[in-house]
C-alpha cells in the first residue's frame, strides 16, 4: 500500500512469454478488489494476476475512499486469454484476496469498428446516439477521415466500451443500423485473433 | 495411378506436367474441345507444347476421355455456380463407373455436396477436393487429420486478388479503382474481378469448409458475403491509427458461413501481404493452427491435386 500513492498508477508489464498461452487472443478484463489497509497487501494481490497469464495494464487505487467494512477498493484492469481469466480469479480468492467484482464488470471490454458511406447525410450524431442506444455500448472516441470532403463517402473509427461478453450481440446491432443507413460497417474479427 | 485431366488451363497442364514427379501416369487430357488419349500414357510434353501453343490438345472426342482405363479423373474446368455444371456429370460420371474424383473445381463441393456424397456413397471410388481450398496450403488435410468434429471454426484469407488490392491500398494510401487497375496490369486480377472482390470466391471456399465441418448443408446461397468494392483508402488509414488493418476475412463454422471486410491486428496472423493466403483452424484440443502460403497459381494448386491423389486408396 505504501508504495501506491493515489488516483491512478499505470503498472506496464511485457505480455506473454508463455506464445502458446495467448494463442486464442486476449481480452481486456476488470477486477474489483478490496483490501486491507496493510504494507505489502497491493503488490501480494496482484501476484496471482501474473503468475497466471495475466497482463495488468492500470491499477485504480483511492486511499481516500474506504468501503464500510473499512477496505481500500482497488479496481485493476488487465488483459489475459479468455480461458486464463477464470484462473486468475481462483488465484486471488485462494490467496486470501476479497474480489468484488471480475469480469461480468459493466463495459469491461473494449471493441473498434469502421464506419464508412455518406456519415454526415447520414446523420453522425444520431448514428453515435444510436449506437449507444441499440449495441448498449458507451463511445468511446470517434476519429473522422473525409478526404474528399464531408459530401462524398467518409470513414470514421469509433470506439465503443461494451459489457464483456456482450461483444457480437453490439456488433450484430451496429451491424443492423449500418444496413438501415446503407453505411458500410467493418467489425473487428472476435475469436481466435485478437480484437 | 492413371488420371484423367478434364480441363487444359493452368490447373489442368500444371497437373499433367507434375504428374510423373508425384509416379503417375496420364492416360487423357481434355480441353473444352479434344483430348489427348492413350491408355499406356499420352506424350505430355507434346500435348502442353500443342496447348499453349493455340493448337488442339489432340486429336480425340472430349467423350473419349470416360472410354479409356483411368483410376483417378481430376477435374480442373471452371468453376460454375448452381448445377455447377458440367464438372458435375465429369465426377458423377467417375464415381458411377467407381473411380476416383480429384477436384480443383469448386462449383460441385460448394454447390451440390450432398449429392456428391451420395454418389460417392454408391461407388468404389472416393471424392477428394484439397486443391478447391487455398490451393498449395494443406487446408483440408489438416482438418482431415485433426477429424471435422474437433475442428470448431475456420477463419482467413482465401483470396489472394483481394488481399492484394487491400495491401496496396493500405501501403499506398490509394483508392480501390487505382488499386485495381494496377493489379489487373500486373496479371494478379482478372479482366473481370468480380468474384474475387465481391467476395463470392473466397465465400465459395468457406462454404466448402462449412461442408467438410458440419457434413453438408450448405451452399453459396447460405453465406453472408460482402465484397471490398466499398471500403476507400481513408478506411484503412482510420484502422492503421489503431494499429489495425482490413483484410477481406472468411469464417466457416458449423452454424454458418460468412465473408467481408474485418478489422484484424496489423501485426497479427491473419494480416498476410499480398497475394498471400492463410487460415487459421480452430481446433477443440489444440487450440488454434496457422497455415499459409500461395492460394492460387498453376503449379501451386496442381501440388494439391497432386497429393489428394496419393491419399486415395488403390481400386
Ligand atoms: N488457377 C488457380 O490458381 C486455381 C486454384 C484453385 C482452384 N482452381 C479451379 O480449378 C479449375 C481450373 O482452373 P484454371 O485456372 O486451370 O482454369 P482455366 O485456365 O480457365 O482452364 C479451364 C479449362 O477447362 C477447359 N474446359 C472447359 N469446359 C470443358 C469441358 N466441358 N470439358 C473439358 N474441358 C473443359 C477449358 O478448355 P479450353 O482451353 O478449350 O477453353 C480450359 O482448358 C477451375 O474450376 C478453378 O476455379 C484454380
Amino acid at each position: 500500500m505504501d508504495a501506491c500513492k493515489r488516483e491512478v498508477t499505470t503498472v506496464s508489464d511485457e505480455p506473454g512469454d508463455e506464445d502458446a498461452e495467448t494463442d486464442g487472443g486476449v481480452r481486456a478484463y476488470t477486477v474489483r478488489l478490496e483490501l486491507v489497509d496493510e504494507p505489502g497487501e497491493l503488490l501480494r494481490a496482484l501476484e496471482p494476476i501474473a503468475n497466471n497469464g495475466g497482463n495488468l495494464l492500470s491499477i485504480h487505487h483511492e486511499r481516500g475512499n474506504i468501503t464500510p467494512r473499512g477496505h481500500i477498493p482497488v479496481e485493476v484492469d488487465l488483459e489475459s486469454p479468455p480461458d486464463r481469466f477464470d484462473d486468475i480469479v481462483d488465484a486471488l480468492r485462494d490467496a486470501g484476496v476479497n474480489v468484488i467484482q471480475a469480469g461480468a464488470e459493466h463495459y469491461g471490454e473494449e471493441v473498434s469498428v469502421v464506419l464508412v458511406g455518406d456519415l454526415v447525410d447520414t446523420d453522425l450524431s444520431d448514428t453515435l446516439s444510436r449506437i449507444e442506444d441499440e449495441a448498449d455500448a458507451v463511445v468511446r472516441d470517434l476519429s473522422l477521415a473525409a478526404p474528399d470532403g464531408t459530401d462524398a463517402v467518409t470513414s470514421a473509427r469509433v470506439r465503443l466500451a461494451i459489457d464483456s461478453g456482450n461483444a457480437d450481440a453490439a456488433l450484430e446491432a451496429i451491424r443492423s443500423l449500418g444496413s438501415k443507413k446503407e453505411l458500410t460497417v467493418v467489425e473487428p474479427l472476435l475469436g481466435g485473433d485478437a480484437p | 495411378m492413371k488420371l484423367a485431366i478434364l480441363g487444359a488451363g493452368d490447373v489442368g497442364r500444371s497437373v499433367a506436367d507434375l504428374a510423373g514427379d508425384y509416379g503417375h501416369d496420364v492416360v487423357a487430357l481434355a480441353d473444352s474441345t479434344t483430348a489427348a488419349v492413350d491408355p499406356d500414357g499420352i506424350d505430355v510434353d507434346g500435348a502442353l507444347e500443342r496447348k499453349v501453343g493455340g493448337q488442339s490438345v489432340g486429336s480425340n472426342d472430349p467423350e473419349a476421355v470416360f472410354e479409356t482405363e483411368y483410376d483417378v479423373l481430376v477435374e480442373a474446368t471452371p468453376t460454375t455456380l448452381g448445377d455447377a455444371e458440367p464438372g458435375f456429370s465429369h465426377v458423377e460420371r467417375a464415381l458411377e463407373d467407381d473411380r476416383h474424383a480429384v477436384l480443383a473445381n469448386k462449383g460441385p463441393v460448394a454447390e451440390r455436396y450432398e449429392e456428391l456424397r451420395a454418389l460417392e456413397a454408391d461407388s468404389a471410388g472416393s471424392v477428394r477436393f484439397e486443391a478447391t481450398v487455398g490451393g498449395a496450403i494443406p487446408i483440408l488435410s489438416t482438418i482431415e487429420d485433426e477429424t471435422p468434429q474437433a475442428v470448431t471454426a475456420v477463419r482467413g484469407v482465401l483470396n489472394g486478388t483481394a488481399n492484394f488490392i487491400l495491401t496496396r491500398m493500405a501501403a499506398e494510401g490509394l483508392d480501390y479503382e487505382h488499386v485495381l487497375a494496377e493489379a489487373q496490369d500486373l496479371g494478379v486480377a482478372e479482366a473481370d474481378p468480380t468474384f474475387d472482390v465481391d467476395g463470392t470466391d473466397a465465400a465459395l471456399k468457406f462454404v466448402i469448409l462449412a461442408n467438410v465441418l458440419a457434413d453438408g448443408g450448405f451452399a453459396l446461397e447460405d453465406a453472408t458475403v460482402e465484397g471490398i468494392q466499398s471500403i476507400p483508402g481513408s478506411a484503412l488509414d482510420l484502422a492503421a491509427e489503431d494499429g489495425r488493418t482490413i483484410r477481406l476475412i472468411g469464417e466457416a463454422t458449423r452454424e454458418g458461413v460468412r465473408v467481408g471486410p474485418r478489422l484484424v491486428p496489423e501485426n497479427g496472423p491473419l494480416a498476410v501481404t499480398g497475394t498471400r493466403n492463410i487460415v487459421q483452424i480452430e481446433t477443440r484440443n489444440a487450440g488454434s493452427l496457422h497455415s499459409s502460403g500461395r492460394g492460387a497459381g498453376g503449379p501451386e494448386t496442381a501440388t494439391a491435386v497432386l497429393s489428394d491423389v496419393g491419399r486415395l486408396p488403390p481400386l
